[in-house]
C-alpha cells in the first residue's frame, strides 16, 4: 500500500467516523435497559430525503461524509493560500515540545467521549450529577492547577472563591435577602462575568498582602480565608440567607434571541459546561506555554534566580492566584444556577481538599492529567452516589479519596498523567539535582 | 568625573553583630572589566548581593546609572527591579531552572522584561506572536554566542559545570543588561573551560559592550581578564589598582598568604 493511498483511506475513515458521530448525536436516545438502542436507531431508522426518496438514516450521513470528502479533496488541490493560513492557525495551538499527532488524537478521543456521554446516559439524576460533580470539578481543578501546579502555591481556601461566585450569582438574580444591585434581577448568564470580576478582585485582595509568605504559611492563610467565608455565609443571615440557603430558586440558564427561548435542561447544561471546559483548556494551554507559564516555572524552581532576571515573583503569584480565584468563582456561578440553591454547608474545607486531591491525583501542572483525574475521581463519586454499595455513607467518600491520595503519593508521586516539567523536577529531586543521567529531553518534535 | 555604572559609597552591611561589609567604597566605570577578589569570607558575595538588591546595607549609598545621567539608588529596591533596570548576574553555585531546557532557560531571560499579559498570552494575538518570535531569535543568537547552540534542547540539569556557567551568562545577557555581574564563574570548571570562560568574558564586553564585574578566586583568570581590581578582606577594601599593582601590593600578599610576624602583632 502506498503512503498516498494509506493517507487517503485514513481521511476517508475519519470522515466516516465524524459522520457516524453526527448520526448518533442527532439520533433518538437509547434507554438504560438497552443502551445500544440509541446507536442502532441512529443508523437504521427510515428517513426520507426531503420527501424525494426514502432510505435509512445511515445513507444520509454516508452521503454527507462523501460530500465533505469531495470538498476536502478539492480544497487540497487548489487554494494553497487558505491552507497555509489554516496551517499557521494550527501551529499556534501546537505547543513546543509536544507531538502534534498525539495531542490531536487525544483531543479527538475526548471530544467523541464528551459528545457520546449524554446519549448513553438517560437518567436525569445522573445527567445533572455529571454536570455538577464532574464537569464543574474539571473546571475547578483546572483553575486550582494554575495556582498549585504552575505557580506552586498551596491554596486551601479555594472554596472561598467558589462560594463568592455562587453568592454573587444569587445576588445578581435577586435570590438573596439583600436587594439585587440593579433594579431588575438579571439573568444567570449575565451574572457570570460579574462573578468572575468579583472573585478575581477577591483573589487580588487576598493574594497581594499574603503571597509574600511561603509554603506552609500561605496554606494557613488561605485555609483561614476559606473558613471566614464559610462562617460569613452561615451566620450573615440577612445577607446570605444563612444556613437555610438562598430562596427562591436561582433561575437556570435561558436563551432568548428574538422570539426563540431555550431553557437549558440537563443535557443542555452538559454541553454548555463542556463548552466552558473546552474553552478553559484552550486558553490555559496557551497560557502554559507562554512567557507567563515559563515565568511561573522559573519562580517555582528558583525564586532567587527568577528575580535575578527581572521577574517580579509577587506579581506573577498574584496573577496565578487571581486566575485560579476567578475560575473557581466561575464554577460557583455555573453550579449555583444549575442546582438552583446556594447552601453554606457545601463550602467546607473538604471542598478545597477535594479539588486539591483531583489536581494531585491527575498530575500537578498537567492539563490532561487534571482532567483525567477529575473525571475519574468525581465520576466514581457520582457513581457511588447513585449506586451506593451496601453500608456506604456519603461521607465515606473522603476516606476513599484519602486512601487514593496516599497510594498515589507512594506509587505515582507526579500524578496519573504527570506534566513533563513536574516529572523532570521530581526525577531530579530523587536523583539529586545536577545528576547527569537519563534526564535528556527525549520528546522533541 | 568618569562615567560610573555603579557608584558605591561608604557601604556598611551588618548581620546582627557581624559586620559583613565595612565602609566599602567602589567605583565601577562603564565598559570596564572589574574584579573583586579576596579570601573566603572577605565579603565578596555580600557586596555582590548588595549591588543586586538582594541585601539591604544599613549605611552608605549605592547608585546605579544604567543609562548615563539617569542614576537610581539600589538600596531599597527589590532584586527584580535592579535586574529590570539593567543588571544581570550569575550565581556562585549556579542556579538554573533545571527542569527546563537550555533554550527555555535563556528564553525566560529574553522575555522577562516584556509586559506581563496573561490575557495577551491566552488570546495569542499577532503582537504576542511577534514578541515570542523576537525572544526565540534572541535566545538562539545568545546560545550561539556562548557556544551552547548544539545543546539548546537539552535539559539544563544535564549540562556540564562549564556549560552551566555559560548558560547562566546567556540567560543574564538575554535580559539586555548594561552590566553583568559574575559570582565566581570559574568555580568547578577545568583549565580548558577556564580559558574558554576568560575569552567569553572578554567577548561579552568587547562585542556586546556590557560592563563586567567579576568575583573570583582563581587568580590566573582574574589577572588575565580584569582591567582593574578591588581587594576585600574582612569586609574592607584593602587595595585597588591594575593587576600589576595588585600583584606587587604587600597588603594583598599578606591577606592571601598571611605573614607569621605581622599576623600576630596586627591581630592583637
Amino acid at each position: 500500500m502506498t503512503p498516498e493511498l494509506r493517507a487517503r483511506l485514513g481521511r476517508l475513515a475519519s470522515f466516516f467516523a465524524i459522520a457516524a458521530l453526527v448520526a448518533v448525536m442527532t439520533g433518538p436516545s437509547g434507554s438504560n435497559d438497552s443502551p445500544t438502542l440509541g446507536f442502532t436507531q441512529s443508523f437504521a431508522q427510515p428517513y426520507s430525503y426531503f420527501g424525494l426518496f426514502r432510505g435509512q438514516r445511515w445513507m444520509v450521513f454516508l452521503t454527507l461524509a462523501l460530500v465533505v470528502l469531495g470538498l476536502h479533496t478539492l480544497w487540497r488541490r487548489g487554494g494553497s493560500g487558505v491552507r497555509s493560513k489554516a496551517q499557521s492557525f494550527r501551529q499556534t495551538f501546537d505547543a513546543p515540545g509536544r507531538r502534534r499527532t498525539s495531542a490531536l488524537s487525544a483531543l479527538v478521543v475526548v471530544a467523541v467521549v464528551a459528545l457520546l456521554v449524554p446519549h448513553l446516559i438517560t437518567n436525569p439524576g445522573i445527567q445533572s450529577g455529571i454536570v455538577e460533580q464532574v464537569l464543574a470539578y474539571v473546571i475547578l481543578a483546572l483553575g486550582l492547577n494554575v495556582v498549585v501546579g504552575w505557580a506552586g502555591l498551596l491554596d486551601l481556601g479555594y472554596v472561598g472563591f467558589y462560594a463568592i461566585g455562587a453568592y454573587v450569582t444569587a445576588w445578581m438574580t435577586g435570590r438573596l435577602p439583600i436587594a439585587a444591585p440593579f433594579h431588575h434581577p438579571v439573568s444567570s448568564f449575565a451574572a457570570i462575568p460579574v462573578a468572575i470580576v468579583f472573585t478575581m478582585l477577591a483573589g487580588v485582595i487576598l493574594g497581594a498582602p499574603t503571597l509574600r509568605l511561603r509554603g506552609d504559611y500561605l496554606a494557613i492563610v488561605t485555609l483561614g480565608f476559606g473558613e471566614i467565608i464559610l462562617v460569613f455565609s452561615n451566620n450573615l443571615t440577612n445577607v446570605t440567607g444563612g444556613a437555610q440557603g438562598t430562596n427562591p430558586y436561582i433561575p437556570s440558564f435561558t436563551f432568548r434571541i428574538g422570539g426563540i427561548k431555550y431553557l437549558f435542561g440537563n443535557v443542555g447544561y452538559y454541553f454548555l459546561v463542556a463548552g466552558f471546559v473546552a474553552a478553559t483548556i484552550v486558553l490555559f494551554r496557551l497560557l502554559e506555554h507562554s512567557r507567563v507559564g515559563r515565568a511561573w516555572t522559573a519562580i517555582r524552581e528558583d525564586e532567587v534566580a527568577a528575580e535575578s532576571i527581572g521577574i517580579n515573583p509577587l506579581k506573577y503569584k498574584v496573577m496565578a492566584f487571581a486566575i485560579g480565584a476567578s475560575v473557581s468563582g466561575f464554577a460557583g456561578a455555573v453550579t449555583a444556577s444549575q442546582i438552583g440553591v446556594v447552601y453554606p454547608n457545601t463550602f467546607s474545607l473538604y471542598f478545597s481538599v477535594n479539588v486539591l486531591t483531583l489536581v494531585i491525583f491527575g498530575g500537578m501542572g498537567s492539563i490532561l492529567g487534571v482532567i483525567v483525574g477529575s473525571v475519574l475521581v468525581q465520576g466514581i463519586a457520582v457513581y457511588l452516589r447513585f449506586y451506593p454499595p451496601s453500608g456506604y455513607q456519603a461521607s465515606d467518600l473522603y476516606m476513599y479519596l484519602g486512601a487514593l491520595l496516599i497510594m498515589m503519593m507512594i506509587y505515582r508521586p507526579a500524578g496519573l498523567v504527570p506534566s513533563k516539567r513536574r516529572r523532570r523536577e521530581i526525577r531530579q529531586a530523587e536523583a539529586g539535582i545536577g545528576h547527569e543521567g537519563d534526564v535528556l529531553l527525549g520528546e522533541q518534535p | 568625573m568618569s562615567d560610573l555604572v555603579f557608584d558605591v559609597k561608604n557601604v556598611t552591611l551588618r548581620f546582627g553583630g557581624v559586620v559583613s561589609l565595612n565602609d566599602v567604597t567602589m567605583e565601577h566605570r562603564r565598559g570596564e572589566i572589574l574584579a573583586v577578589i579576596g579570601p573566603n569570607g572577605a565579603g565578596k558575595t555580600s557586596l555582590f548581593n548588595s549591588l543586586t538588591g538582594v541585601y539591604r546595607p544599613q549605611e552608605g549609598t549605592i547608585t546605579l546609572s544604567a543609562r548615563e545621567g539617569h542614576p537610581i539608588s539600589v538600596i531599597g529596591r527589590g532584586a527584580h527591579r535592579i535586574a529590570a533596570a539593567g543588571v544581570a548576574r550569575t550565581f556562585q553555585a549556579s542556579r538554573m531552572f533545571s527542569a527546563l531546557t537550555t533554550f527555555e532557560n535563556v528564553k525566560i531571560g529574553a522575555e522577562s522584561h516584556r509586559g506581563i499579559g496573561a490575557v495577551g498570552a491566552m488570546l495569542r494575538g499577532p503582537a504576542t506572536r511577534r514578541d515570542e518570535k523576537a525572544s526565540d531569535d534572541k535566545t538562539m543568537e545568545l546560545l550561539e554566542f556562548v557556544g551552547l547552540k548544539d545543546q539548546a534542547n537539552v535539559l539544563s540539569a544535564s549540562l556540564s559545570y562549564g556549560a552551566r556557567r555559560r548558560l547562566e551568562i546567556a540567560r543574564g545577557l538575554a535580559t539586555s543588561p548594561v552590566a553583568l555581574l559574575l559570582d565566581e564563574p570559574a568555580a568547578g570548571t577545568n583549565p580548558a573551560e577556564k580559558l574558554e570562560l576568560a575569552n567569553l568574558i572578554r567577548r561579552v564586553r568587547d562585542e556586546l559592550g556590557v560592563t563586567i564585574l567579576l568575583i573570583e578566586h582563581d587568580m590566573k583568570l582574574v589577572m588575565s581578564v580584569a582591567e582593574r581590581l578591588y581587594v576585600l578582606n574582612f569586609g574592607s577594601v584593602i587595595a585597588t589598582g591594575t593587576p600589576e599593582e595588585i600583584r606587587a601590593n604587600p597588603a594583598v600578599i599578606e591577606a592571601y598568604l598571611g605573614s607569621s610576624e605581622t599576623q600576630t602583632s596586627e591581630a592583637s
